[in-house]
């Protein structure tokens, strides 16, 4: 059995190569996402970090190689739900209250052929899992960033995804609500057993969040590195002080460096 | 200490009381400022039709249109309607035709390149030059006054609805996509909501310029209507007549303005 098929890897990647017209966004890239795993994924600007979560949620169709989502193909894992995408911007519907954005997912979709797999908990039960209990009928307008963006979290839960891509989904937050988003996601991450892939272009952000650290190069946009980040769980905040997260920020910031 | 303490609190809840007092007072002289204003210049032109002895043929003073409007209550109802009617109808026509069409592009650049030069182009013609052909193809009656007020209100909100269509967060779209939503879904769950402000900013011009345009069709053939009381009263040299028709004319525009604009606020409840 090729390896591509074995159920405990969440995404496989072989030799995928994503070209815009003239511009080759990535090159030969391949990767096994391992499940239950949580990666993130760092680079410079234009090395095809949002390339690589867009090809693997089916948004973009790679030029060459291999996608598989759970050894099936991304469409197929599309209709199934394995998948749940989280953006830089929340994308809530103005109009909708936050438990109506956090239903969304169960609305579309089946005329298309979606199987829904609903989540154990409901909308509201999630809800409360990211802090927002009390908040269900608040529209996005009277939510703060943060809150915001936890609307987004609990929608992407909704149809209880088994990976989660979330791209710069904290970028756009100040630096006292991202650290609490970070301790709120590493705690949902172990309680839900979901593989996470994340983008974000914070070396902190990026080492306390991850097993993994996956390292692009930019122009054209490939694999430099995949550097394992041995720090304990559960993770707090203080571990940002200590020599060890220290070393694993210098060293990235060195190999970024160099890219 | 404790009794600078107590000075300040009381400081404080006096300080809100007099701002609270102050904000009303601005808003009584945002409203009476403009009534004061146009009571004075009503006024200065009645005094001067009677200082001047202008004969009331050319500008009759404004007491006299108030009272033309009592006597002749019964006429100006009777020609209120058809133009109410014509408005109304062309209003929704119009509006409908352009959201339709403002789907129609927004999901076929084939269609959009294709046909929006011609909208563009039938838009720059003056609808008094169109008015008299369609009354050639509609006949004198209702139809061709209704399509001329369907008209007036098309281009705006065709050029609006395919904006605010348009204007969906690209990520928005890339969600819905992953969540396999349908065009159909897209459209009805995410685009027609997001370009409802969009479409309210068209139907507000809209409901104003849909009386112009009935008024338009009226000028060019019919004894019934706003517009066709305008031209008989100004041949007759009523001007009292003539005025107080054309302030029926712009109070049926403002009611339709006042509808859609309570509209828009039960509508689009999501905005501050």
């Amino acid at each position: 059995m090729p390896a591509s098929d074995s159920p405990a890897l969440a995404a496989c990647l072989d030799h995928v190569g994503v070209r815009f017209g003239a511009v080759t966004a990535l090159a030969n890239l391949t990767l096994d996402i391992q499940a239950g795993g949580f990666y993130t994924i760092i680079g410079l600007s234009g090395c095809g970090k949002s390339t690589l979560l867009r090809v693997v949620s089916d948004l973009i169709e790679p030029g060459d190689g291999q996608v598989s989502i759970f050894g099936n193909p991304p469409p197929s894992a599309r209709l199934a739900r394995e998948f749940a995408f989280v953006f830089q911007d929340a994308t809530l519907l103005p109009w909708r209250t936050a438990l109506e954005n956090v239903e969304l997912p169960l609305q579309v979709g089946q005329k298309a052929g979606v199987s829904l797999n609903k989540s154990d908990l409901s909308p509201r039960a999630l809800l409360e899992m990211v802090g927002l209990a009390g908040r269900e009928d608040a529209l996005p307008h009277e939510l703060s960033g943060g809150m915001r963006q936890r609307v987004a979290i609990a929608r992407a839960l909704v149809c209880q995804p088994k990976l989660l891509l979330m791209d710069e989904p904290f970028g756009a937050l100040d630096e006292m609500t991202r650290d609490h988003l970070n301790i709120q996601l590493l705690r949902l991450w172990q309680e839900t057993g979901v593989t996470i892939l994340f983008v974000t272009h914070s070396i902190p952000e990026a080492v306390f969040l991850a097993q993994k650290v996956i390292l692009l190069k930019s122009n054209p946009g490939r694999l430099k590195e995949i550097v394992d980040i041995d720090l304990p769980h559960p993770r707090e905040i203080k571990l940002r002080d200590t020599t060890k997260f220290n070393h694993y920020t210098s060293y990235l910031r060195t190999a970024l460096e160099s890219c | 200490m404790a009794t600078r303490i107590t000075s300040t609190l009381i400081d404080d809840t006096a300080l809100k009381t007099l701002h609270r007092r102050e904000i009303r007072q601005q808003r009584l002289r945002v409203i009476l400022t403009p009534v004061l204003a146009v009571a004075g210049l009503l006024l200065i032109w009645e005094l001067c039709v009677y200082g001047f002895s202008i004969p009331s043929y050319i500008a009759p003073a404004p007491s006299a249109v108030a009272a033309t409007i009592v006597d002749q209550f019964p006429l100006l109802l009777a020609n209120f309607w058809p133009t109410f009617y014509e408005s109304v109808l062309g209003f929704i026509l119009g509006n409908l035709a352009a959201i339709v069409i403002a789907i129609i592009f927004v999901h076929s650049k084939f269609s959009q390149e294709a046909f929006f030069p011609l909208a563009v182009f039938i838009n720059t013609i003056p609808i008094l030059a169109i008015a008299p052909i369609l009354v050639l193809i509609f006949g004198a009656g209702y139809t061709a006054k209704i399509v001329i007020a369907a008209l007036i209100c098309f281009f705006p909100t065709l050029v609006n609805m395919v904006r605010g269509l348009q204007a969906v967060n690209p990520q928005t779209i890339e969600l819905a996509r992953v969540l396999s939503a349908s065009t159909w879904e897209i459209l009805w769950k995410i685009r027609l909501p997001y370009s409802l402000p969009f479409l309210f900013a068209a139907l507000k011009i809209a409901s104003t310029t849909c009386v112009i345009g009935a008024i338009v069709g009226e000028w060019v053939g019919a004894d019934v209507g706003l517009g066709a009381l305008i031209i008989d009263s100004t041949f007759n040299f009523r001007a009292a007549l003539l005025y107080a028709t054309i302030f029926v004319s712009s109070g049926l525009s403002v009611f339709l303005f006042a509808t859609v604009s309570i509209a828009q606020k039960i509508v689009i409840h999501w905005e501050d």
